[in-house]
């Protein structure tokens, strides 16, 4: 059963068209990986997606649901979550307050005038933080934090939210290899911990290729290929522009 | 439900409250009259920080509500020979919905376009207010405000300040610090993030700058009051800069900063007005100070003289 999928999906950046005519599914509780060249338009697709743009044409549809030109809080609402590629916290508030303020969210609290906002979701919030590592950091301010760890932070928000879909934009970017295979095990463990289904994209291939059931290639903004990591890696096309020298170096 | 208060900010607060409520004890008018005015800037103040402090946004138009709520409580008191009970509310309520309907077309914006939006409808106001001259007296200002027998006097006025304006301040205090304050903090902190952890950010900051609006109204009511007058000047974007330099000035990451910084403005205003014309100037040079050395206003200050001689004393 498909959860999500996109129709005819194109934005055209005043001439230049940055997704076009994607169609694209993706499937309850898989774990999908969307590779691609820089430029490819990976983060573009991850925008229509979530809200963030609003596509020239086509169609976005969640669950049973159209879902194209939604604000981001609805969409968010509706159980798709998102992580940024570029660090995306709030980094002058601690730690705490960063995840704190995410479940007063979820909890649709953040109209509430007259309850202490510090004394919210107190329990669930250090348990979330416990799940992603952070529990000794909690007190920080979330903008001193070593950049794996706030990748991390940036992950436990999406997290808190609730999500049945979580879409990470290149969770480890910028993270040397050790961080990187810390971050790839944690999401590992929280995507079957919660029944996650999970829409990401990644550079490393030996990541991509050691968690993923799923691969689709985007290249100048089209799908060329979609499938399993098998018949993608060996792809003709794909090989041609993309995979080649990346393949050679991580196998 | 436990509210973080710390315990100096606290007791600073309650001694503060304590002194207040033996100022008219000393008998000095001046004194009693100084403290009035410097509670209602400070309230003035503080309900700007809403906006700019708690939402992110800067307005250069927090004068129109001062002026709304100054106008229709004189207005409705005296005009129409309303008694306080109904005006006092009715003219913060019109100062809330002047808000609401400014804050609908200002929250599709951010950043410069959002201050010059709410700078243009301030002087919307202010216009309304030069060229109403049936209602509102024109530039001769509305004169001769009715003021209810029981607070008419200097000594009374003044507990009735102190009331209204502690009681706006604890109300607002748990606003910025509910779980509404701590998520528009998230929202100034990050917009865009904000929006994808399902907050909606455009509410967020509407519903802010009514609040802002609303308790700006109480200061504009209770000044007109006072002045037994409202001048279209209250309305200018003279009067908006003023507020935004004492919340700067106090330091708008901290909830009672900009309070702290309205009384200091004011009381340097009157201690350079008996020395020198030049107040302008002198204003001038102080925004240049905290624009270079005090970002954070005088609470960053003390913050960082505090933590220097802590370190100082650990050496």
């Amino acid at each position: 059963m498909s959860v999500l999928e996109t129709r005819d999906l194109t934005i055209d950046f005043g001439g230049f068209v940055a997704i076009n005519n994607v169609e694209f599914s993706l499937e309850n509780r898989e774990k999908h990986a969307i590779i691609g060249p820089n430029g490819a338009g990976k983060t573009t697709f991850f925008n229509l997606i979530t809200g963030h743009l609003v596509p020239t044409k086509g169609s976005v549809k969640f669950k049973d649901d159209i879902i194209t030109g939604l604000a981001p809080h609805k969409i968010v609402k509706r159980g798709l979550a998102r992580s940024f590629q570029r660090i995306n916290i709030f980094p002058k508030m601690t730690v705490f307050e960063n995840i704190q303020t995410s479940l007063i969210a979820r909890d649709n609290k953040h109209f509430n005038f007259f309850s202490s906002g510090s004394a919210q979701n107190r329990e669930d919030t250090i348990e979330l933080l416990e799940l992603v590592g952070l529990e000794s950091e909690k007190a920080e301010i979330a903008g001193e934090l070593s950049y794996g760890k706030q990748k991390q932070l940036e992950l436990a928000i999406a997290l808190a939210e609730n999500p049945s879909v979580l879409l990470l934009d290149e969770p480890t970017a910028g993270m040397s290899p050790q961080e990187t295979k810390v971050a790839i095990k944690l999401v590992d463990e929280i995507t079957k911990l919660r029944g996650l289904t999970l829409l990401f994209t990644e550079h490393d291939m030996s990541v991509v290729f050691g968690i993923a059931d799923r691969i689709s290639v985007l290249h100048h903004g089209e799908i060329i290929a979609s499938g399993t990591p098998e018949n993608v890696r060996s792809d003709p096309e794909v090989r041609r522009v993309y995979l080649g020298e990346a393949d050679d170096a991580t196998t | 439900m436990s509210w973080n208060i710390s315990r100096g900010v606290l007791i600073t607060c309650l001694v503060l409250f304590g002194l207040l409520v033996f100022v008219p004890l000393t008998g000095s008018k001046y004194l009693i009259d100084l403290s009035t005015e410097i509670m209602v800037y400070a309230l003035f103040a503080l309900s700007l920080n809403v906006i700019i402090g708690f939402s992110g946004n800067v307005s250069f138009g927090h004068a129109a509500y001062f002026a709304i709520g100054g106008y229709a409580n004189a207005i409705l008191l005296t005009t129409y020979g309303w008694p306080l009970i109904f005006a006092f509310p009715a003219a913060i309520i019109l100062s809330a919905l002047a808000a609401a309907f400014v804050a609908y077309f200002c929250t599709r914006l951010t950043d410069i376009y959002f201050a010059m939006l709410t700078l243009a409808f301030s002087m919307l106001v202010w216009a309304i207010a030069f060229k109403w001259r049936s209602v509102t007296g024109g530039d001769d200002g509305f004169v001769g405000v009715t003021v209810p027998s029981f607070i008419d006097g200097r000594v009374p006025f003044f507990y009735f300040t102190l009331i209204i304006v502690t009681a706006s301040i604890i109300i607002l205090w748990l606003i910025c610090h509910s779980a509404f304050g701590q998520t528009l903090i998230a929202v100034r902190e990050n917009l865009t993030r904000a929006g994808f952890i399902g907050v909606n950010t455009r509410m967020m900051r509407g519903i802010a700058f009514v609040i802002a609006g609303a308790f700006a109204g109480v200061a504009g009511a209770i000044f007109a009051m006072y002045n037994r007058g409202v001048y279209t000047e209250s309305a200018f974007w003279a009067e908006s800069a003023q507020v935004l330099i004492m919340t700067l000035l106090g330091g708008m990451y901290s909830f009672f900063g900009p309070a702290i910084g309205a009384a200091t403005l004011y009381i340097l205003e009157r201690f350079a007005n008996e020395y020198t014309e030049y107040w302008p100037t002198v204003l001038g040079l102080i925004l240049l100070v905290i624009v270079l050395v005090l970002p954070e206003g005088l609470v960053g200050l003390a913050k960082r003289l505090k933590e220097r001689l802590f370190l100082g004393g650990g050496q």
